[in-house]
């Protein structure tokens, strides 16, 4: 189980150094075909840096606003507040605070920027669907969210993502200006016109390949995630049976949004187009592992 | 000239890491003493709270006396324990038995069963056992975490020469391997 923990953490930054990487080529190509050079690059990134990490900071409160989710009464909520101390505990972590969403659907989520700024919230649906051992387990998933510092590693790729957006949006637009020319300082001839096809091809492209990228930093956060919670609880058992109990459970979950679907524990709109001919795109873009996937992986433990 | 700068810059990485690797080391060991004293915060908040279940009980199932007496004393018994391991796990054991009897009460009394009040604080006592084993985990989490960067390379090299040593686990008693019995 360390191990496990151990090596998904190093795929995960080598798959976001894999993407800084990606994000600076695309960057310099872009640059490169429609003149504007580095330059260019660097305000899409100050932009894109900029906007995520507002976002970031405030990550909690905005998360929260955007699901109507409120404060649960620890009275009320006598059970789910106990085991959220419990697991802290186990974790050294300091109390997030912890939100109600009314919602049918059962679904958790976590967020903040840090664990000392952190909140979870849980669907009504969640509390009344799940026994003890489950619930104790989806809380704990949660809680390692907050603790692998997952909230700024999305973040991370949300920032490449929109910085590459922005870039490549720029280069179009230039690259149209220019009447599909490009221009340099001291150009003689012009660069051959096969390569502003390919550079217009990729850059329409790029977006969705950082996409792609960030789907797959999400899964494997995810995963992680499903790995660390089991290290909390010490005991797998309950979070499997949880996800299975979230597998058999078709709602959908109507507190979430696109722009969401990376908080919470299971895919808010689920698997929409997952078989089928473009089922392999389609999953390319899911920001959770498939929960039969998920489940393999825990019953391995 | 650059042989000498080669020289200096390396030293001072090295004081550098030395630095880090002390900070290190001595912020996980106050770590183990926190996870220490928080695993009796749990067991002294657990005995806190059955007086009050006793109380409860006694409204409903008066009769039950040797129950109930069973409790009591397993709690003061746990409060004179000595501090031995082998003696904290007996008393523990005694006390989690006498619990799972009073618990079990509420299957024969069902006026007792539906009383909010008991069904709280069965609730708090199960929370809290799980705090108490929640809190002995992250001992021994800490432990580990501490024992591994003490005999890692190259941190091994000066561990001893600072005065670092090596900690043991928490580990369950003979005692405590053996289930507590319920007896009616």
């Amino acid at each position: 189980m360390f191990e496990l923990i151990r090596s998904n953490k190093r795929r995960s930054a080598a798959l976001i150094a894999g993407f800084v990487v990606l994000a600076v080529l695309i960057g310099l190509a872009a640059g490169y075909v429609s003149g504007f050079g580095p330059a260019g690059m660097i305000v899409a990134f100050v932009i894109a840096a900029v906007m995520a990490f507002v976002s970031y900071w405030k990550s909690d409160k905005i998360a929260l606003a955007v699901s109507r989710a409120h404060r649960a009464d620890p009275q009320q909520y006598r059970r789910l507040y106990n085991l959220v101390e419990g697991l802290c505990i186990a974790g050294g972590l300091p109390q997030p605070a912890v939100y109600i969403i009314d919602d049918p659907a059962p679904n958790a989520f976590a967020t903040g920027r840090n664990p000392n700024h952190a909140a979870i919230a849980v669907t009504t649906g969640l509390l009344e669907k799940l026994n003890r051992v489950e619930l104790e387990g989806v809380i704990a998933h949660e809680l390692s969210h907050i603790k692998n510092y997952d909230i700024l590693v999305s973040t991370l790729a949300v920032t490449l993502v929109g910085a590459v957006a922005l870039i490549t949006d720029m280069a179009i637009r230039t690259m149209w200006w220019n009447g599909g020319r490009v221009r340099r300082q001291g150009d003689r001839g012009g660069g051959h016109p096969l390569f502003a096809v390919i550079g217009l091809v990729l850059l329409i492209v790029a977006p969705l390949i950082a996409r792609a990228m960030q789907a797959a930093v999400s899964r494997k956060r995810e995963s992680l995630a499903d790995v660390s919670a089991c290290q909390l609880t010490r005991y797998p058992p309950g979070l499997i049976s949880a996800l299975e109990k979230l597998k058999a459970d078709t709602t959908v979950t109507h507190s979430a949004s696109t722009a969401t679907a990376h908080l919470w524990i299971e895919q808010p709109m689920s698997g929409v187009g997952d078989r089928g001919k473009f089922g392999s795109l389609h999953r390319m873009f899911n920001t959770h592992p498939p929960l039969d996937e998920r489940i393999a992986l825990l019953k391995e433990l | 000239m650059i042989a000498l700068i080669v020289v200096l810059v390396i030293v001072a990485l090295a004081v550098i890491y030395l630095i880090a690797a002390y900070n290190g080391l001595i912020r996980r060991r106050n770590q183990i003493e926190n996870a220490w004293s928080q695993i009796d915060v749990q067991l002294k908040r657990r005995l806190d709270l059955i007086p009050n279940l006793v109380e409860t009980v006694k409204g409903y199932a008066a009769h039950e006396q040797a129950t109930l007496e069973r409790v009591i004393q397993a709690r003061n018994a746990a409060i004179a324990a000595p501090d031995t391991p082998h003696a904290q796990a007996e008393a523990d054991n005694q006390l989690t038995g006498a619990l799972k009897s009073i618990f079990a009460l509420g299957e024969a009394y069902p006026d007792l069963k539906a009383n909010q009040n008991f069904l709280q604080l069965q609730e708090e006592l199960t929370a809290t056992e799980g705090r108490v084993a929640y809190a002995r985990q992250f001992y021994n989490d800490s432990v580990l975490g501490y024992n591994n960067k003490l005999e890692q390379f190259p941190t091994m090299l000066f561990a001893k020469a600072m005065n670092f040593q090596r900690r043991e686990y928490f580990e369950a008693d003979e005692a405590a391997r053996t289930a507590p019995t319920v007896q009616f």
